[in-house]
């Protein structure tokens, strides 16, 4: 209340009677240094020139400080006082050029230019909008506080989960260690039919490379199935452009149907059934979590790959999710395994955070992945501000597509807007309340913006 | 912009795609060579000798100003009809056309500003063997030798140029095909016809009839001709999968030149290659044909998107020009006897006595239409400008806001957008006049129409940008997508606008928008039509400050033969072959009409077009097409540009930054220096390239692109008057130093350098990495400051001058006055009323002079002589403002800030006297070190007379 009455105050005295105090364009911070008829030294201290060379429209100080109030010196700046808002420095070549610069009207004395005094007007909406700011930033700070506590409870679990796991893993291996001690007393014969007849060994070879196989098909399965629902889906399929049948550079979604054998998802094993059509051009998207499966290449193990598979799955995504970095709280735990949708005159983008950005044609057309989770990539100081997914779908002749996602505290969580600012490289502002700072006291600093 | 392929991605084409993926370069494989051009092929193939014409001496005529005379074939006995006119200003002009062709041959319109004015011819003496005439100036004749044919023109005693010496001229007639039943046909009707015809024409024409019936030969002639052999290719070529139908034959003309004592021809643009034009012996001869070529090479003759075809011949003796008309495909030969000749084996002729003159030859070959050559006799560089522009106009007189920056993309994605970049170039100071918008801005290519999400409201982005005194130029091409439900394609083909295929459909052809069509430029009415669409209530979201962009107007057409419109398609009665090189001139025309009929006749246009011909100064801007971020398409952007300058067309640029592919920072920096000082600043993009507003580099190299855009907008007032000399004389702007010292051999083959008007001479910097350039300064009495350290050098030398990323070597002539406005703002409209600095560089005698022009800087108004045109003397201690042209009334607010001295000495006092007989003492600065003096704020108005006295 106080700081309105005294804006109130100053606007009815009036800027003109600011003004008389120190020669036009300079801050009050630097007053002193005017001295009304007395020599004026130039602020880099170059030299020294009569008072009346100030404002004379000539340019004579280097630092061009003895023109702050009219265009004459190249490197000058004009200070607007802007009483009802912020006040602050303009290049002086932007005086008297016709248009208006300061809210005040000040930076246009000579040029005709009808300017009108916007600063009021401006400082409200700037107050509400930090008002608004603040309280977005308050009540997206307590949800974040909620957030942190759910992410470290849910964190918990799935640590929990994951030693139970790894129990029964380390339970496996032992299986598999049996299996495999099993398995080469089993070779031991092997080897001498082998050698007393080679055709019965090549039939061996068939079978262990089918063996092979299998377990690859596995691992493929996993890496395909994104949402890890035990299915590998038409979408899945789709961020996988090399397996394009025709490689024609349009990867469409009745090709990926085709591939899946006619239908929209397929469970392990009808997986098996299709994994001809796929096995030739997939291209794995990781490389760990392979070496468990290539002791197991005997006869005997057909039934243990099974079971290792559905197993797998389960591991793999709770190792992954524990391996994240979620924020210094994990903050950003929440967004994990979901996906946020925004809908543009021509397009449905998607961003599932931690996982992938794409892209959809409105009206049909297959997807295009805009990349995938690459890291945190903000400044420094802010490095969970901006996300960058990396390596999506190839540009014809260029780069592989690649997203930018800004973060903003909000309360909700949405994609606020997409761009592309250059060919192939996104950007995506998102807005959600784990990124929002703990707000500072708006009191303080709506004193601060103002100068008497 | 836009070269075909790269957009072409979802509409063509695998095997495309695969031949252009792996290498970087023009696929020249899409473009023919002369060997696969048939009428190139069948006219190289005739190697010099004897000529096979005759002039029949008996046949001339000679009236006041014209002179005809009939030559013959003796091979075939086809005749034709030479004219000859001696015009206004020291041209030359020679026409030769069949005397009775089958049907008309396709002579260019609407290049020439108007019918060139004559001048008496008479003749001095003739014989058997010829004929000689006066060409009235110094002693200047014409030499017709009868047996066989040719034509030289001397001075005195020396030629300056033969015609017709190596015996080359090749004149096909037109000739009913043999090989089909409908020639048997129509050859009988025909000659019934002719039959018909020449009953009625007696009536009309007597003298012709006599004459014809005179020669009993007539009907032999005609009868032997039909006997001639047909070629391949003659009445059907194909190139790759395209045929060619070629109703109408072979039709090509060519003649040879005789260049004595020449050693140095430049000129014929558009090619990628060294300013002085080489021979063709071993290769190539140099291409006209406008075509949008992909990714074009360095240093070779290919054709590129526009043809001007005038040679400039020089040596230290006289600079002459030949303006050979024709807008079909042509070649030009380019041979030297010199050529080969090492200096040391110069040199030994010389000391042995056993030199021939040097002389270099040239030969023109067009594949249809008539030979039609001006020939221009100079003396002087600058009076072949203004005997060319005389022809065909000076360059047009741009808006002062067309000669800022430029801030171009392939494509500014949406408003939102374009408010952005405009708002960096604040954020980080640096100015700009114009934003532009490629292809992507319009709804589904479709010209004059705006994407309705990206673009919904046009006229709200615009009025932001006039808020802040800018403009934008929106892309407008001349391929019409074919569509139903769109306007101006039917409104188009219901007027029957549309250029025509062979067998009398629309023509279509995939461009940008699939399948377009293409309207018909060369019609008057269609132009006029076109023109009208650029009105503010036909053109929806238009404002005035939106200019106009056409690009693709070669015309391109990514499915037709060598990516351009069949040859064989119709503009009317002419096929396109005949009219090729002019299309893109004609929508040029016709958009730039549009801009000037929408404000009323007021506003001057501002159009940039890609491709070009003679005359197209008259229309606005030009640049060099889709060059490549690469430090030799730098270093090429300015012989380019100076050979664009040596025809006319001074406001040329090339894409700063270069189009394809992606600058390295010093590259860039580097190429906003060099920018800085070509006439047309613009930075352009292709669309795969990453972002590069100048703030994108660090602030290190956004302060020196900052920088280098200030300079140039310092130097705004001294650009601006010297396109105001080059609207009013044709000198270009832009000068090879041979233009200002043409006795200076060593200035000859400069490309690397460069004038901009007499006064500043440029070196820039194309070089990774360099540390520092040679520059030549030319003239033994002359001096030249650097303009960075105001530094002295003398003239006549090589001068090594360390460089530093911080600029490039810019001279200014001692001698010379530059103005300059040196409060660098947002916009030149911005800095309309501030004040200038004059610089004012003494020579040895201690004087200087220059201009000062000003006026409203976008309107006619000029031509109702509203400008300021002052002429600045320094001489005997008195710099003075003097009227140049008293008649011209108009007001300024800007003033005289401040003076500035280079090579001054130290006066004791200045005075400045003002047209009231006042007087004052003025304040100035000293510094001895560099001997610099600078007047501290005279503060007269910039249009007043005065005179300033250094004691």
């Amino acid at each position: 209340m106080s700081c309105q009455f005294l804006l109130l105050l100053l606007l009815s005295v009036g800027v003109s009677a600011v003004e008389v105090q120190r020669p036009r364009g300079v801050p009050l911070s630097k007053r002193q240094f005017y001295e009304e008829g007395k020599p004026f030294t130039c602020l880099d201290g170059s030299r020294t020139i009569p008072f009346d060379r100030v404002n004379d429209d000539y340019c004579d100080c280097q630092d061009g400080s003895d023109e702050p109030g009219t265009a004459a010196c190249p490197n000058g700046s004009f200070h607007c006082t802007n009483a009802g808002f912020r006040p602050t420095f303009i290049p002086s070549s932007r005086i008297n050029d016709g248009i208006c610069d300061c809210c005040d009207t000040t930076d246009e004395y000579n040029s005709g230019a009808t300017c009108q005094n916007t600063c009021r007007e401006l400082g409200r909406k700037e107050r509400e909008s930090l008002q608004k700011m603040a309280e977005i930033a308050k009540e997206g700070f307590l949800l974040k506080q909620q957030l942190i506590h759910e992410a470290n409870r849910g964190l918990e679990d799935k640590k929990a989960k994951l030693g139970d796991v790894q129990g029964s893993k380390k339970d496996l291996e032992a299986k598999v260690e049996a299996l495999r001690t099993v398995k080469e007393a089993a070779e031991q014969p092997e080897r001498e039919a082998k050698e007393r007849h080679l055709k019965a060994w090549e039939d061996q070879k068939a079978l262990i490379q089918k063996e092979k196989e299998s377990a690859r098909m596995a691992e493929v399965f996993l890496e395909l199935d994104d949402d890890a629902d035990g299915f590998v889906s038409v979408p899945e399929l789709l961020s996988h452009s090399e397996l394009d049948p025709d490689a024609d550079g349009s990867f469409t979604e009745a090709e990926a149907q085709g591939l899946l054998g006619g239908v929209d998802k397929v469970d392990t094993a009808a997986f098996e059934s299709i994994w001809s059509n796929v096995k030739e051009k997939y291209m794995s998207e990781v490389r760990h979590y392979t070496s468990f499966f290539f002791l197991i290449n005997s006869k005997f193990h057909v039934k243990f790959i099974l079971f290792n598979f559905g197993f797998g799955i389960c591991f793999r995504n709770l190792e992954k999710e524990i391996s994240f970095d979620f924020g210094p709280s994990s903050e950003f735990a929440y967004l994990y395994s979901q996906c946020y949708e925004l809908t543009t005159s021509e397009y449905i983008y998607r961003l599932c955070p931690f996982n992938r950005v794409t892209q959809k044609p409105k009206f049909g057309g297959s997807e295009t992945n805009l990349g995938s989770w690459g890291k945190w990539a903000g400044p420094e100081d802010s490095i969970y501000s901006v996300m960058k997914y990396e390596h999506g779908t190839g540009c014809w002749q260029g780069p592989s597509r690649s997203t930018t996602v800004k973060l903003t505290c909000g309360k909700e969580t949405v994609v606020t807007s997409t761009s592309e600012p250059s060919r192939c490289e996104y950007l995506m502002e998102f807005t959600c309340p784990a990124i929002c700072q703990e707000p500072p006291n708006l009191e303080i600093s709506s004193h601060e913006h103002q100068e008497l | 912009m836009a070269t075909f392929t790269a957009r072409m991605a979802p509409l063509l084409v695998l095997g495309l795609a695969l031949c252009l993926s792996g290498t970087w370069a023009v696929d020249k494989g899409n473009f023919k060579t002369c060997e696969q051009s048939a009428f190139c092929k069948r006219q190289r193939a005739l190697k010099p000798g004897e000529s096979p014409y005759r002039a029949l001496l008996e046949t001339m005529e000679l009236t006041n100003t014209r002179l005809t005379l009939q030559l013959i074939n003796d091979n075939n006995k086809v005749r034709l009809l030479l004219e000859l006119y001696r015009l206004q200003g020291n041209i030359t002009r020679v026409k030769i056309n069949e005397l009775k062709p089958l049907k008309p041959r396709y002579e260019v319109p609407d290049v020439l500003i108007r019918e060139p004015t004559t001048e008496p011819l008479s003749v001095l003496s003739q014989d058997e063997n010829g004929v000689v005439l006066s060409l009235g100036v110094e002693s200047q004749r014409v030499i017709i030798s009868a047996r066989p044919f040719r034509l030289d023109i001397m001075e005195g005693s020396d030629v300056l140029m033969s015609l017709n010496s190596r015996g080359l001229l090749a004149f096909e007639h037109l000739r009913m095909r043999k090989d089909t039943f409908s020639y048997k046909v129509t050859s009988t009707v025909a000659s019934v016809w002719d039959n018909i015809k020449r009953v009625f024409s007696s009536q009309a024409d007597p003298e012709a009839e006599k004459k014809e019936e005179a020669d009993p030969a007539n009907q032999a002639e005609t009868t032997k001709e039909e006997e001639e052999k047909v070629e391949d290719g003659m009445w059907e070529e194909t190139f790759k999968s395209h045929t060619d139908s070629k109703p109408n034959g072979p039709s090509a003309v060519s003649l040879d030149f005789s260049l004595p004592g020449v050693e140095h021809v430049y000129g014929i643009p558009e090619h990628a290659d060294t300013l002085r034009l080489k021979t063709t012996d071993n290769g190539d001869p140099y291409r006209l044909y406008n075509l949008d070529v992909f990714q074009y090479e360095l240093y070779n003759p290919m054709a590129l998107y526009g043809s001007v075809p005038v040679m400039v011949a020089h040596s230290a003796q006289r600079t002459t020009g030949i303006f050979w008309l024709n807008a079909a495909e042509t070649w030009v030969d380019i041979s030297s006897n010199t050529a080969g000749k090492t200096v040391f084996g110069k040199m030994l002729d010389y000391v042995q006595g056993s030199s021939e003159t040097p002389q270099t030859d040239v030969r023109w070959i067009s594949e249809s239409g008539i030979i039609d050559i001006f020939i221009m006799l100079g003396p002087t560089p600058k009076d072949v400008f203004s005997q060319y522009a005389s022809l065909t106009g000076t360059q047009s007189f741009p808006p002062l806001a067309s000669l800022g920056y430029h801030q171009c993309r392939w494509n500014y994605n949406d408003q939102e957008d374009v408010k952005s970049v405009d708002a960096g170039f604040d954020e980080h100071d640096i100015p700009y006049d114009f934003i532009w918008l490629d292809i992507e801005h319009t709804d589904g290519k479709r010209y004059f129409t705006w994407d309705p999400h990206k673009f919904a409201t046009p006229k709200e982005m615009l009025q932001g940008l006039m808020d802040k005194k800018r403009k934008m130029v929106a892309i407008v091409d001349p391929h019409i997508k074919v569509d139903g439900n769109y306007k101006i394609h039917n409104e188009i083909r219901s007027r029957g606008f549309y250029v025509k295929n062979k067998d009398g459909g629309d023509y279509e052809g995939w461009c940008w928008p699939g399948s377009a069509s293409y309207p018909d430029f060369t019609r008057a009415d269609m132009r006029a039509w076109w023109a009208s669409m650029f009105a503010y209530d036909q053109y929806e979201g238009t404002m005035e400050n939106l200019y106009t962009w056409n690009d693709m107007n070669e015309p391109s057409v990514f499915n037709g033969p060598e990516v351009t419109m069949h040859k064989d398609a119709t503009h009317g009665a002419w096929e396109h072959r005949d009219i090729h090189n002019l299309y893109g001139l004609y929508v040029q025309m016709a958009t730039a009409e549009g801009l000037i009929q929408r404000s009323g006749g007021v506003e001057r246009p501002f159009v940039l077009t890609r491709a070009f011909f003679a005359g197209s100064q008259r229309l606005g801007a030009v640049w060099t097409g889709d060059n490549a971020a690469e430090w030799g398409h730098l270093k090429i952007s300015i012989p380019m540009c100076l050979s664009m300058g040596l025809v006319g067309i001074s406001f040329c640029g090339a894409d700063i930054g270069g189009f394809f592919k992606s600058p390295s920072t010093e590259l860039l920096v580097r190429w906003y220096q060099a920018g800085a000082y070509q006439p047309f600043y613009r930075a352009h993009a292709h669309v795969d390239t990453p972002r590069r507003e100048p703030w994108l580099f660090g602030p290190e190299n956004t302060a020196l692109i900052r920088e280098a855009v200030r300079q140039r907008y310092t130097l705004l007032p001294y650009w601006y008057q010297l396109f105001y000399r080059a609207h009013v004389t044709g000198e270009p702007v832009m000068r090879p130093l041979w233009v200002e010292y043409p006795q200076d051999l060593a200035t000859f083959a400069l490309e690397d350098e460069y004038l901009i008007g007499r006064d500043l001479l440029v070196h820039p910097v194309v070089e990774e990495g360099a540390r520092g350039v040679t520059a030549y300064l030319p003239g033994k009495d002359e001096v030249w400051f650097d303009v960075h350290t105001f530094q002295k050098h003398n003239g006549a030398q090589n001068l090594y001058i360390p460089v530093t990323m911080s600029s490039i070597p810019v001279f200014q002539r001692g001698g010379s006055i530059i103005p300059r406005k040196l409060r660098v703002r947002r916009s030149s409209t911005c800095m309309e009323h501030d004040p200038y600095t004059l610089y004012v560089a003494l020579n040895l005698q201690r004087t200087a002079d220059g201009e000062l022009y000003i006026d409203d800087g976008h309107t006619f108004n000029y031509e109702k002589k509203e400008f300021i045109y002052r002429k600045l003397t320094f001489a005997n201690k008195v710099l003075s403002s003097v009227n140049l042209a008293p008649d011209a009334k108009f007001t300024t607010d800007s003033w005289i800030e401040r003076i500035i001295v280079l090579g001054a000495s130290k006066p004791s006092k200045v005075t400045l006297k003002t047209a009231d007989g006042q007087e004052k003492q003025l304040e100035f600065d000293f510094d001895a070190s560099m001997s610099v003096l600078t007047v501290r704020k005279p503060g007269m108005n910039a249009g007043a007379d005065w005179t300033m006295t250094f004691q």
